[in-house]
Order: structure tokens, then sequence, then C-alpha cells
């Protein structure tokens, strides 16, 4: 590959944000439209080393190998497979979206695009690096423009939550940087080269294994986040801003659960293992708890935001089940979800934006007032409760499949998860009725419909949603190879 | 004939006159004027003892030759930064020049 | 024709998306493209029908779906005569309902998007049926359940409508959690999920019994569900809030009777589990006479009519627990056009009259004669009388189930049978005889418009002759077409015939007592049997059993684990969070009075020294010159000394 274009993914916002930085404070128009095409840009090379990705090899691809910082074995390596390349893409997809949807930002509009540019170089930094201390860069990077994008633009409590995030997942990449240092005196000779441990892994002891690898995973486990770390998301995500909430809920969650498919899991097969039980029992109870407490909510987003943690239960579930198809399944739940819950928080704010109340017994009947977005609220919403031809309904039933078909144990994991399915259809119900069903509240007589931009935002999602439902064969090829090759390598 | 003790107390006495105009002047120019008849009293210095005890070699003429495009460099600094004292703040008083200080 | 069988399911579909994007704002291309598409399906259907006479198959056409290293998941047609069978009777009812809905649906400010729902669903429907592979009918298995919510919900304004679709979906959706695990357990025993593969693997008994019971009778639990069985029947009747077509083609003929169809497919493992077959058999004998007792008593027509349906759908799984897979797919055949009908008929009456309460009803025989008609031909069918159809299959599920020897359920079945013909004529009389009741709304009465009237008497026809296709003395008749190979039904059985129709005609006889002739005051019956009455009434109070036990439980659990996740989750970590700035207090303490208590102690007497000192800085440069001119003195001074 002649033309680095993983290197041109990580740095074209960064040159964005520097020609953001250079533009004047009050032209808010040509900042908007300067980053929106930046983040085109990306996205339109994430497509491209979508379509370039060859998934028939299950190597790394891609490669950019340079020596960086040698004394200390540091090298600026960057590669995909099968598990980057549709991250990749949701990023570069969700980013140039929710800049669009950020257009309604009137407040520092400058710094805020820049730190928006900054967390996307972050992004894309982590799902391409594989050297440990680029890494480990790349996912401390994201965390600065993330906790001022909640910070400065957040909703009356986004101190509280601001700090909260970052504390909360600089805890976790503590622990992570912990087990980073621990493998690296550990491996002989000393390296950060996360392709080089994973060849290594028959090497290290148990004991060792067992200890590093729950170190990482509280690490991973509280960006997920994986019930109990969970806790930091409602919060986070009722103060963010509504693009922000995209990206979290897109974007920033995956990172925990590629993080285990990339690290925890290969480096530690013998502690995967170990641990698979208990961490297929996390899945259960964030899907069954999840479920319940998001029905518990009376805030829209608030709602949506424990659905998250009650759909990242399947992943878990997916991971811990250690077979290619719950890989696969956690893998597309992964994209699917960041798809579903990306759109459903645009949609909440483009009812926000309007009704300046996120509270779901302030709504009511609004679906005669506007048909067009309670059509497509209703299509994520479906799609989050797993109805078959979205996208959900195929994550769902590959990571069951999978999950059940790996052991005694997990088969009653899993009769006791699928309940979560009836849960999730009861909340959603109960939310879409509550806020679109039933008389008009003459309250919203006013309210409008959503307008062309920010149906620009979700069509391509929904777009996506169905066609990932209807025909997962592009994407389920495009990670079958390289999660094959990873389960085979685990289970041995 | 004069001999080098006249040069000597000339000097002396030249340089005695610099000290105390530097000393008691508060006009900045008289205190220029003042450093500068130290200056000339030193190189009097310096000739005279070359002229009487090396006379072969001419180290103290150069010397002489160095302090008075010294002195010259130092006179225009000096007087440059009081015609602008004088035409910014309108003073020439050195206790009064003290914006500087703390 | 038949390897592009799926075209039949896909017409309607293109339908939907032509209305949605294309026609959402116009009432008369939408209706003609949606009809067009279903027509078009019916004539498919027609001639797969046909080729599968010729050949009866299974044809199977597979697809690939998902596939990766050791996990295949494709998606295939299977079209067996069952499948053609299915696949009429879907098109049929769902044509005269589009038809129908043209003039019923007048001018309703949604018409476009009624016809869009019309067709998704008739996709979905028809997709389920052709679908083979357990996975396939899950998928469309849903989705008639989406189809079903929106359009149950289609009047969402109305709180009972928008409620009644919830309840629908959530209520189905816990049978499909059992779908769900029996095609888990399925995919773990078979490790396919191909009905003919499925079939191949339990004939040669390559599968544990235990792992096909438990499937078997968990894949039953989607039918329960979607079938109204007991105890999830409760959705069916608060269905009726929706448009009266969606009624009759969704909640009467195909929709419901797909949790039949399902069970006809999973006919192998319940002829292989011993188990299975009784609890299947005896949940539909359940259902039926539970639904036919409340039918009994109830007023709204078409809740009548939606306890009647749920009765009639307990017939067909009771024969199919019962081994008689001709016996409940007839029933299912023929259930479905005078079912249609009924509901249609009722859904005339109701556009007539506006209320639905029978109560407020009576003599439009005179005002709306093709209705009345048409409803009296239904009842007939519906309550077994010889020769219309529903006399003959009726007799069907009787032979089997006397075949089988179940007596109990065989008594409880020609119960239901009396109760069946006593409910359908007690509507009839009420609605279309005697003295108007409300002269207001019998004075504005009219009979409907053709579009209207005509699929009426078009299923009139099919509700008198569709049964004769499976008259047992026929020798290539239904049974010997839709079974596995070869001709299965029980001997036919003239006692049973005779003993059916009796019954079918005390019922009809003690409607007419109590409802035409007022010899009996049905109003004095009800007081005399009071607590009966209001149990019946009440539905055997299901609604509130469940209301007070598994909703109000789950309400509670959901607002435990909240406090839960307030109190306890997040109060640890705001509780480390406050402990932390606890603890950095007492460190600041610390730091505020020894260390910096000590830098800045340092700073202090520094300062107290500078004091000192800087009254020697007096910054005049004449003085500081003084001084060292002073010390140069002193220096040479001393130097001399």
């Amino acid at each position: 590959m002649d033309f680095p274009i993983l290197t041109y993914m990580i740095f074209i916002p960064l040159v964005g944000m520097v020609v953001v930085m250079t533009m004047r404070k009050e032209a808010h128009n040509a900042i908007r439209y300067t980053s929106s095409f930046f983040s085109l840009v990306v996205f339109v090379l994430s497509c491209i080393l979508a379509i370039q990705y060859d998934s028939s090899i299950p190597d790394m691809q891609f490669v950019e190998n340079v020596s960086w910082i040698p004394s200390l074995g540091i090298n600026y390596f960057l590669g995909v497979d099968g598990i980057s390349v549709p991250m990749l893409f949701l990023t570069g997809l969700l980013s140039f979206i929710s800049i669009v949807a950020s257009f309604g930002i009137t407040n520092r509009v400058k710094e805020y695009f820049a730190f928006f540019l900054l967390l996307e170089v972050g992004m894309i930094g982590v799902f391409c690096a594989l050297d440990f201390f680029l890494f480990y860069i790349f996912w401390e990077i994201m965390l600065v423009p993330m906790y001022f994008l909640i910070g400065v633009w957040g909703g009356p409590r986004k101190e509280y939550a601001a700090i909260k995030f970052f504390l909360y997942t600089l805890f976790g990449s503590v622990l992570m940087l912990v087990g980073i240092i621990a493998l690296y005196f550990y491996a002989e000779p000393h390296t950060l080269n996360m392709m080089e441990l994973i060849r290594r892994n028959s090497t290290y002891g148990y004991t060792f294994q067992l200890i590093v690898f729950a170190a990482f995973y509280v690490g991973f486990a509280i960006k997920v986040p994986a019930w109990p770390f969970h806790t930091w998301l409602p919060d986070a995500h009722v103060e963010a801003p509504t693009a922000v909430s995209v990206i979290l809920a897109g974007v920033l969650l995956k990172m925990g659960t590629y993080g285990l498919m990339r690290i925890s899991y290969p480096m530690f097969p013998e502690a995967a293992v170990y641990y698979s039980i208990p961490v297929a029992l996390i899945g259960m109870i964030a899907i069954i708890y999840g479920a319940f407490v998001s029905m518990a909510q009376k805030d829209l987003k608030k709602l949506v935001a424990y659905s998250s943690v009650s759909h990242m239960g399947y992943c878990m579930l997916g991971l811990a089940a250690l077979t290619t198809a719950g890989w696969a399944g956690c893998m597309y739940q992964m994209f699917s979800h960041g798809v579903l819950t990306g759109a459903l928080f645009l949609l909440v704010g483009v009812l926000y934006d309007r009704a300046h109340t996120r509270e779901i017994a302030a709504f009511g009947g609004i679906g005669a007032k506007v048909p067009l977005f309670t059509g497509i609220f209703v299509l994520f919403g479906m799609g989050s409760l797993g109805l078959p031809g979205l996208s959900g309904f195929v994550a769902e039933f590959m990571t069951f499949i999978g999950a059940f078909n790996s052991g005694y144990v997990y088969q009653w994991i899993v009769i006791v998860s699928i309940l979560g399915v009836v849960l999730t259809a009861g909340y959603i119900l109960r939310m879409v009725q509550n806020v679109f069903l039933g008389p008009l509240n003459t309250r919203w007589e006013g309210l409008t419909e959503i307008n062309g931009r920010e149906l620009f935002t979700v069509i391509p999602l929904a777009v996506l949603t169905i066609l990932l439902g209807v025909w997962p064969k592009p994407l389920v090829s495009m990670i079958s190879v390289s999660i094959d090759n990873i389960v085979k390598m685990i289970t041995g | 004939m004069a001999t080098l003790d006249h040069y000597l107390i000339l000097s002396a006495i030249l340089f005695c006159i610099g000290i105390f105009g530097l000393l008691t002047r508060r006009n900045a120019i008289g205190v220029l004027m003042s450093i500068e008849l130290m200056f000339n009293s030193a190189n009097i210095n310096f000739i005279a003892f070359s002229k009487f005890i090396t006379p072969e070699a001419l180290t103290g003429q150069i010397f002489a030759v160095f302090v008075i495009t010294v002195a010259a460099a130092e006179a225009a600094v000096g007087l440059a930064i009081v015609v602008l004292m004088y035409r910014n703040f309108d003073i020439v008083n050195v206790d009064n020049i003290n914006f500087m200080k703390w | 024709m038949i390897e592009y069988s799926y075209i039949i399911a896909f017409l309607p579909l293109l339908s939907y998306l032509l209305i949605v994007f294309f026609f959402s704002k116009n009432n008369k291309v939408a209706h003609t493209v949606s009809i067009t598409a279903i027509l078009a399906s019916f004539v498919l259907s027609v001639i797969v029908f046909f080729e599968v006479l010729a050949n009866h198959g299974p044809h199977i056409f597979e697809y690939e779906w998902i596939s990766m290293p050791g996990f295949e998941l494709p998606l295939s047609l299977y079209i067996d005569p069952l499948a053609a069978v299915m696949l009429l009777v879907v098109t049929i009812v769902s044509s005269c309902v589009h038809i129908y809905s043209v003039g019923y649906m007048h001018g309703d400010p949604r018409y476009p998007r009624f016809f869009s729902f019309l067709s998704l669903f008739s996709f979905s429907m028809l997709g389920l049926v052709i679908s083979g592979t357990f996975f396939g009918t899950f998928i469309f298995w849903e989705l008639v359940g989406l189809t079903s919510y929106l359009l149950i919900g289609f009047w969402f304004e109305k709180k009972v409508a928008a409620d009644a679709g919830k309840k629908a979906f959530v209520t189905t959706k816990i049978g499909d959690l059992g779908f769900l695990a029996g095609l888990l357990i399925l995919s773990a025993a078979a490790g396919t999920f191909n009905y003919s593969e499925v079939y191949h693997l339990i004939e040669n008994n390559q599968i544990p019994v235990i792992f096909i019971t438990a499937a078997g009778i968990l894949m039953f639990c989607g039918a329960i569900g979607k079938s109204a069985q007991f105890p999830l029947h409760v959705w069916l009747p608060d269905a009726m809030e929706g448009p009266t077509p969606v009624s009759a083609l969704i909640h009467a003929a195909t929709m419901v009777a797909a949790g039949v169809y399902l069970t006809a497919r999973i006919m192998s493992i319940i002829v292989v589990s011993h188990s299975a077959a009784i609890t299947i058999a005896y949940i539909g004998g359940i259902t039926a006479l539970l639904a036919a007792s409340i039918g009994l008593v109830q007023n709204d027509i078409k809740r009548v009519l939606a306890y009647s349906t749920v009765s009639q759908l307990g017939y067909m799984i009771l024969a199919l627990g019962c081994g008689g897979y001709t016996a409940g797919t007839f029933h299912l055949m023929t259930h479905a056009f005078f079912k249609a009908l009924l509901f249609l008929g009722a859904g005339s009456v109701i556009h007539a009259v506006h209320t639905n309460d029978i109560q407020f009803m009576g003599g439009l025989s005179k005002k709306m004669p093709i209705t009345s008609k048409t409803f009296f031909i239904a009842s007939l069918s519906i309550a077994g009388i010889f020769p219309l159809s529903g006399f003959w299959s009726k007799d069907e599920i009787f032979a089997t189930i006397l075949h089988e020897g179940h007596w109990f359920l065989l008594v409880l079945a020609v119960l239901v049978a009396g109760m069946t013909a006593f409910y359908m004529f007690r509507l009839c009389f009420l609605t279309f005889t005697g003295k108007p009741r409300d002269e207001h709304a019998y004075e504005h009465a009219h009979e409907s418009p053709n579009t209207m009237t005509y699929p009426l008497i078009f299923l009139a026809i099919l509700a008198v002759c569709a049964g004769w296709v499976g008259i047992p003395w026929l020798h290539h008749g239904y049974a010997s077409f839709v079974y596995f190979h070869h001709p299965h039904h029980p001997e036919p059985n003239f006692a049973l015939m005779i003993i059916g129709t009796i019954v079918a005609l005390a019922g009809i006889y003690l409607a007419y007592l109590m409802y035409y002739k007022r010899a009996i005051d049905p109003v004095k019956m009800a007081e005399r049997f009071k607590p009966v009455y209001t149990f019946l009434f009440n539905k055997w109070y299901f609604d509130e059993l469940y209301m007070g036990t598994v909703i109000r439980f789950t309400y509670w659990f959901m607002e435990v684990l909240f406090r839960f996740d307030q109190v306890v989750i997040d109060g640890f970590v705001n509780f480390c969070g406050k402990f932390g700035l606890f603890n950095s207090r007492i460190w600041m303490t610390f730091d505020v009075y020894v260390v910096d208590g000590a830098v800045n102690g340092a700073g202090y007497i520094t300062r107290w020294f500078a004091g000192g000192l800087r009254r020697i800085q007096s910054g005049a440069v004449q003085n500081y010159a003084f001084v060292i001119f002073l010390g140069v003195v002193l220096l040479i001074l001393f130097r001399m000394m």
C-alpha cells in the first residue's frame, strides 16, 4: 500500500482543527462548513478503506510501521483488520453526521468544532493503532475534548457530568496503563507492539494472565460501560449536547468492546476462558438490568442512555461465548447499536430543540402533528427492540445463537437474557406511546416537522439500519475471517 | 620640565572633579560630562605612563584611543536617552527618572 | 413460476414502498397500487397452486443470507401443498379486505397510510407462508406482529387504540420469547433451521426426544402468543380497537392463524413427542372453551367475533395437538373465509350505525339485506350446519379427536360447538332481527357501497363452498393434498356428524328462543346466574389478574432496580468521588499548615530580612557611586598603610 490512508485519516481532522483554530471567531458558518468538509474527507477515506479492504485475509492490512522512539521500542505502527474497518467506517460516518448535527451550536462555535475534530483524531487513532504507546496516546487524547464538550456545551449539570466522565474513564485508563506496563516488562525482549504481544500469548504465565486481564477488563468495561461501571453514562448523556451524545454512544462505547476484542481476549486466551462465565453473567445482568432501569426513566435521553447499557450487554454476552457466531454478533451489535442509538439521540435532540424538554410525560399524541418525525423515530425504536428486518435483530440473534451453542451454562444465561427482548419491547413501546400516541397534548400544537438538515443526518443511518437488517452479508463477510482467526486462536 | 608626577597630579585632579560632579550633579548631562572628565583623566594616565615608562611601545596610546571611542559611544547613547527622556517626560533630572523602580 | 414465488410476497412490499415514498398524499393512486399488487399476488398464487397440484413437492429454494466460517444462516423458500393453500387463503382474504377498505376507510385522513400498512402486512404474511426455515418464519412472524401493532393503533389518537396496540405487541412478544428459545434449542440440537433438514433429522431419530419436546413446546409458545391461546389470549379482544378490515384480515383470517400454521409446521415434532402433543391439545381445548364462554355474554359485536376467533383457533390447535394435520389446517382455511366474512359484515354494520354495541342495533336486515344475508350464511357456516364449509372442517376435527381417543376433549369440543352456535345467532338476532332498539341509528342506517358488499358476497360463496374440497368421501380432496405424502384423515363417522349438527341446532334454537322469540328473558337469565354472568362478562378476570401480578411486579421491580442504580451503584461512585474530596481536604489541611507552613515560613523570614535591607537599596545611582568611591578610597588607604 503506497498511499498511507490510515495516517491521512488520523491527521486530516488534526489539520482541520488547526485550520478551524486559525479562522475568525465570528465566522460561524465558515467554521461549520470547514469542519464538516474535513470530516467528510475522513468519511470518504473510510469508505475507500472499507471498499479496498480485502476481507478474505485475516492479517492486518494497510500496515504502516515506522520506528518512533527506538530506545523504548516504540513504533508508529498502524493497521486494520475486520474488527477495525467497520468501526472506522462508523466513526467516519458518525463524526460527519454529528458535525452536521452540531450546526445549531451558537456558543463558542470555533472551540466546539476544534474540539470535535480533535476528538475524531483520537477515535480514529484508537481503531488504527497497533502499538500500545500509540494506542494509549490516542485513547487519552479523546478524553480531553470530550471533557470540554460536555463541560462547556452541556446541560445544567454539565460540570458534574464532565468530571464524573473524565475521572471515571481516567481511572479505567490508569488500570489499562498498569496492564500495558506489566506486559511490557513481562515480555522478553520488551516490546509494545500489540501484534508481537499477541503472538507471544502462550508464554505468559497463568496467574499473570488472570491479573492483567482483570486490569484491562476493568479499563475497558468502564468504557463499554459494562454493569456495574455504567453510572457515568446516563449523566454524561443527559448533560452532553446532542452530537456529543451521538459520538459517545456511537463510537466511544465501542472502544471498550473493541479493546476487549483487540487486546484482552487475544493476549490472554487462558484468562479469557477462565473469566468467560463471569463476563457472560455480567452481560446478562446488563441486558435485564438495563432494560428494567430504562423502563423506569422519565427523561427521554436517559431512557436511551440506559438502553445502551442493556444493548452493550449483548456485546459482552457474545464476547464471552468465545464462538465465531457470538463474536460476530457482538461486532454486529457494536455497529448496529452505534447506528441505532446514534440516530435515537439525534432524534431526541431534534425534539428537544423544539420542545425544550425531554420529559416523556410532557409529550403525548405528537404523532399526529409530526408524522414524518414519528415514522423515523418508530423505525429506530423498532430497530432498537430487535425487530427483524432491522440491524438490531441480526446482532441479537447471532449473539444468542453464538452464546447458546457455547455450552450448558451459557444456555441458561441466554434463556434468561432473552427476557431482555420483551422488556426492551416494553420500554420502547411505552415511550413511543407516551410521546407520540394518544390524544394530542395541546401544548404542542405549534410543533414543527423535522427539517431538511436534521433529515439529512438521520437518513443515512436509517438506510444503514435497514440495509444491515435485510442484507447482513457485506458486514458479516467483512468481519468473519478476522473474527474466526482470533476466536480460533483463543479457543485453540 | 614636566615629569611623570605632574601628569599624575593633573590626572588625579581631573578625576576628583569628575567624581565630584558624578556624585553631586542632578542634571543628567552634567553627570555625563563628569564621566567624560573621568575618562579623560584615565587617558592622561595611560599616555603619561606610556611615555615615561615604556617609550618604545605604543600600548598606552592605543588604549587611550579605545577609551575615547568607547566614551564617544557611551556619550552618544547617554545623550540619546537623555534627549528622549526630555522629549517624552520633560525631565533631565536623574532623581526623577525612577519609572523602572519597583 | 414456482421458483420465483417470492415475487408473490415482494409485490405487496413494492406497493408499500411506492405508497410510502411516492403516493403518500394521493388516495386514489394509493389504493389502486395496493389492490393491484395484492391481486397480482393472488393470480401468481393461483399459478403456484396449480403447479403444486401437479407436483406436490416440497419445492425448496435456498438463498444465502449469513454465511461465515462455522456458522450458516440461510433463508429459503419452501412451497408445499400447505403453503400453496395458505398463499391462496391469504391472498384471497387480503384482496377482499383491500377492496372492502376502499369503502370502509373512505374519508380517513390517513387513507394512503392505511393501504401502505395493509400492503406491508400482506408482504409479511405471505413471506411467513413461503419461508422455508424456522428462522425465516420467525423474521416474518415478528413483522406481522409489527404491522398488527401499527394497524391496531392506526387511530392512535384514541388512547384505547394505542394501548391495545402496545398490549398486542408486548403480549405476543412474550410468546415470541418462547419461539426464540425454541429456535436456539433447535440450533443447538439440530444445527439447522431448514424445515426439510429438521424434519429429516427428526424422522431419523437424530435428535434426542428431550430436545424435540423442549423445542416443540417453546416454539408453540410463539403460536400461543400469536394465535391468542390461553394464557396469552388477552390481547386479541382489545385489538378490535383497530379498523374493522384490519380485524378481519389480521385478527381473524390470517395473522392469528399464523400460530396454527407454525404449529402445523412443527407437526413432525408433535408427532414424535407425546408430551408436547398433549400440552398443545389441552391448551387448544381450554382456549376454545374459555373464549366461547366469554363470547356468550359480550355486547360489542367485534369482541364477540374476537372471542369466537380465539375459540376457533383453539379448535385448530386442539386438532393439531391430536395429530390432525389435515383437520387443523382445513379448519384454518374454512375459518379464514367465514370469519373474514363475519368481520367484514360487522364492519358494514358498524359503518352504518356507528356503534359497536349490539344492544343498540336490531332490525337491520331490512335496511342492509346483503350484509345480513351474508352474515347469516357465515354464522351458519361457523355453527357447523350441513353442508356449509364449517360443517366439514369441524366434523374433521371431531373425528380426529375421537380417533386419538381423547374423550374429555371431544366432549369439550362438542360443547364449544353448541356455545359457538348460540353466541353467533345471539349476535345475528340481536343485530338484524326484531325491533330497532336505537331508532336514531336505525334511521340513518343504509346498505354499504358496492366496494364493501361485493367482497361480502364473494366471501359468502367461499364460506359455503370452500369446505367441499375436504368432504371425507372425496378421494383426492384436501386431505390427500396437504398431507405429507399420502391421504390422511380419520374415517368419516356419521354418529359424530349427527351429534355435531344436533348440538349446533340446539344452540341456534336456544338463541332463537331468547333473542328472537323472547320466550326466555335474557336479562332474567343473567340475574339468575349472576356470579357466572359477571365472571364471564369480566372475561374471567384475566386482565385484572395480569395487571395485578405480572405488570405490577414489572413496574415494581423496575422502580426497585432504578433506585438500586441510583442509590447503591451510582451512590458508590459518588461516594468514591466524595471520599476522594474528603481525603483531599484532610491532606489539604496538612498541606496548608505543615508543608506550606514551612515554605511560607522560609518566605516570611526572607522577607523580614529584606525589609531591613531594602532601606540600603535606595535606587539612587549616585548614592551607590558614592559608596563605591568611598570603598575605593578606603581600599587605597588600607593599601597605603
